[in-house]
């Protein structure tokens, strides 16, 4: 339960790192702390509080998130390690913990090289990655997933649910990384009315930003038709199961949230906040549909038992007593 | 290896092939003039005096806040983009000959121009050098700035100054109209410097005014940069010692 509590920790750090992250790019502050990993000269973590001002504050304070989250992401991969019996499970610790290195190093880079547009972009959508895999380490060690959500009966094993919801994930992970594109070449106003596109249903004029700008547009509407097929698919089929009912549900209002707020960014031409909170919507709708995702495959899983035994590892698994581990080898 | 030598017998004719090509062209066309050094004669030299104004009605500067950073203490400062008399005069447009000059070629001034932070604003806002002309980037406030400079042909940099005091110079090395600088701290920060090969360039003032002093006679292209109104060009031919007059109109 423990390791649980602290992987949700971790998870909810991610978020709140994505959303200052989000205030860098929305108060173009990405270069007012030009060197890296110091900051002025000042070991980081070292930088007096008084010179936090301006874009400073920003950067440096999404420099110190990042720093805790990798931090906790060190600390839960070894958690992990020590005690989890799946073996992809632990793997799946290490691979967050690389993620998360990367991360901080794409961020350097970036900050270095003055914010070449691939490499932020690559910062952007590295993030939402280290955020799926955060959330997933949160998910596989929580009590429900252990108990293969069993309350109810078995977990449904429908492929329908699996395919949509699996083809709804990819959509929304190809829209975020469009709207980090965007946002990354300035494209966030290259179209600026809504919902009209220069007075139009589609743009009368193109240029490269209008393109992008356009996508983004497109990718929403295609997100929320996937989601609605996929949450609609859960209420129609799945309605008393209620580790898929919470999260459609969930889904559904984000995916609301996320559209005024999209609409707000550009008619409030970008205020920093609007902007910043339609990032950490996006990451959420993400992370919710990843979380749908994994419980419509719950019953595709093998058993997850506690550390007391660590009898879902493969290597355990192989004797002729661990024939209900078998599973958990599969998984 | 028997394909090895065949690629490399093959390498070396097309090379050899390619190389005498090259000196053909090459010693078809005519061979440029010598560049002439320190080429105006007092004696000869004009000028170009003018005016640049603004028709219509400019927006109005803005206050800039300040409160992200207590330290700039410049309560009241505006923005500088658009500033215009009552007369109509513009301030801040950078005018210098853009062509006519040939390939004629002026020493470079080993003086820095001082761009200074002062107030959490950028003085001068607009300003011009010669490529090759340092230029002394200058902390006289009490807080810190980064010094953000991104030119399209010359080399990006982006530095800190945590200090008052600090100093720091670079040369731009290219023309280039123009470079624009930002302190990505204080947002409102931003200057402009005009980078070109020779010494005829100027910045009007509040009176709208400029003057392009030491010209050889001839004929040139005038070309006045403002940062919101974009270029205006105008043609003008002087002769020896004559001083002409041009003006310039932006329109909002």
């Amino acid at each position: 339960m423990l390791l649980f509590l602290f992987a949700l920790l971790t998870a909810a750090s991610t978020a709140v790192l994505i959303f200052a992250g989000g205030l860098v790019t929305s108060t173009g502050s990405g270069l007012s702390v030009p060197d890296w990993p110091n900051s002025y000269g000042w070991f980081m973590f070292t930088f007096p509080r008084e010179n936090w001002v301006g874009g400073i504050f920003y950067e440096h304070s999404h420099r110190l998130i990042a720093s805790t989250v990798g931090f906790l992401i060190l600390v839960l991969a070894f958690w992990l390690w020590r005690v989890e019996p799946r073996r992809w499970v632990r793997r799946l610790g290490f691979i967050a913990l690389g993620a998360v290195i990367t991360q901080g190093v794409l961020g350097g880079i970036t900050v270095l090289w003055y914010l070449p547009d691939p490499i932020s972009i690559a910062h952007a959508s590295l993030a939402e990655i280290v955020f799926c895999l955060t959330t997933t380490i949160a998910l596989v060690t929580s009590p429900g997933w252990r108990s293969r959500y069993s309350r109810r009966g078995p977990a449904p094993d429908d492929r329908t649910l699996q395919r949509v919801a699996l083809a709804t994930l990819a959509t929304v992970y190809l829209q975020i990384v469009v709207g980090a594109t965007m946002r990354h070449t300035d494209a966030g106003l290259a179209i600026p009315d809504f919902p009209w596109m220069f007075g139009h249903l589609v743009p009368d004029h193109w240029d490269p930003k209008i393109a992008i700008h356009f996508a983004h547009r497109v990718g929403a509407l295609c997100v929320t038709l996937m989601l609605l097929a996929t949450t609609g698919h859960v209420l129609a089929r799945h309605r008393n199961r209620l580790e898929l009912l919470r999260p459609s549900i969930l889904l559904l209002a984000l995916v609301t949230l996320q559209i005024t707020l999209g609409a707000l960014t550009v008619l409030s031409r970008k205020e920093y906040i609007i902007n910043s909170l339609h990032v950490v919507t996006g990451a959420s709708i993400l992370a919710t549909t990843l979380i749908l995702t994994l419980r419509a495959h719950r019953a595709r899983f093998g058993d997850a038992l506690g550390p007391a035994g660590r009898v879902a590892d493969s290597r355990l698994t192989a004797g002729p007593d661990h024939s209900g581990a078998a599973a958990g080898a599969r998984a | 290896m028997r394909i090895g030598s065949t690629t490399m017998v093959f390498t070396a004719l097309v090379a050899t092939l390619a190389a005498a090509c090259g000196g053909e062209s090459k010693s078809s066309s005519p061979a440029p003039a010598a560049p002439v050094t320190n080429p105006v004669d007092p004696a000869t030299a004009g000028a170009v005096i003018g005016k640049v104004t603004f028709m219509g009605t400019p927006p109005k500067a803005e206050t800039i806040s300040m409160s992200s950073d207590p330290r700039c203490m410049n309560a009241g400062a505006k923005t500088e983009s658009v500033m215009v008399s009552g007369d109509g005069s513009l301030q801040n447009v950078f005018v210098y000959v853009k062509d006519g000059l040939g390939n004629l070629k002026f020493p470079v001034p080993t003086s820095a121009l001082v761009l200074d932070q002062k107030g959490c604003q950028y003085r001068p806002h607009v300003f011009g050098v010669q490529a090759g002309q340092p230029i002394e980037i200058l902390n006289s406030d009490m807080t810190l700035h980064n010094i953000h400079a991104w030119p399209q042909t010359n080399q990006e940099f982006n530095m800190g100054q945590s200090l008052q005091g600090m100093k720091d110079t670079h040369v731009f090395t290219t023309p280039e109209i123009m470079v624009p600088f930002r302190c990505d701290v204080h947002r409102w920060m931003n200057s402009f410097v005009g980078v070109v090969a020779h010494p005829f360039f100027a910045v009007t003032g509040a009176d709208g005014a400029f003057e392009l002093k030491g010209l050889p006679p001839g004929t040139y292209t005038l070309e006045a940069w403002h940062e919101k109104f974009g270029t205006k060009t105008a043609s003008v031919t002087i002769g020896a010692k004559e001083s002409k007059d041009v003006a310039f109109t932006f329109s909002g």
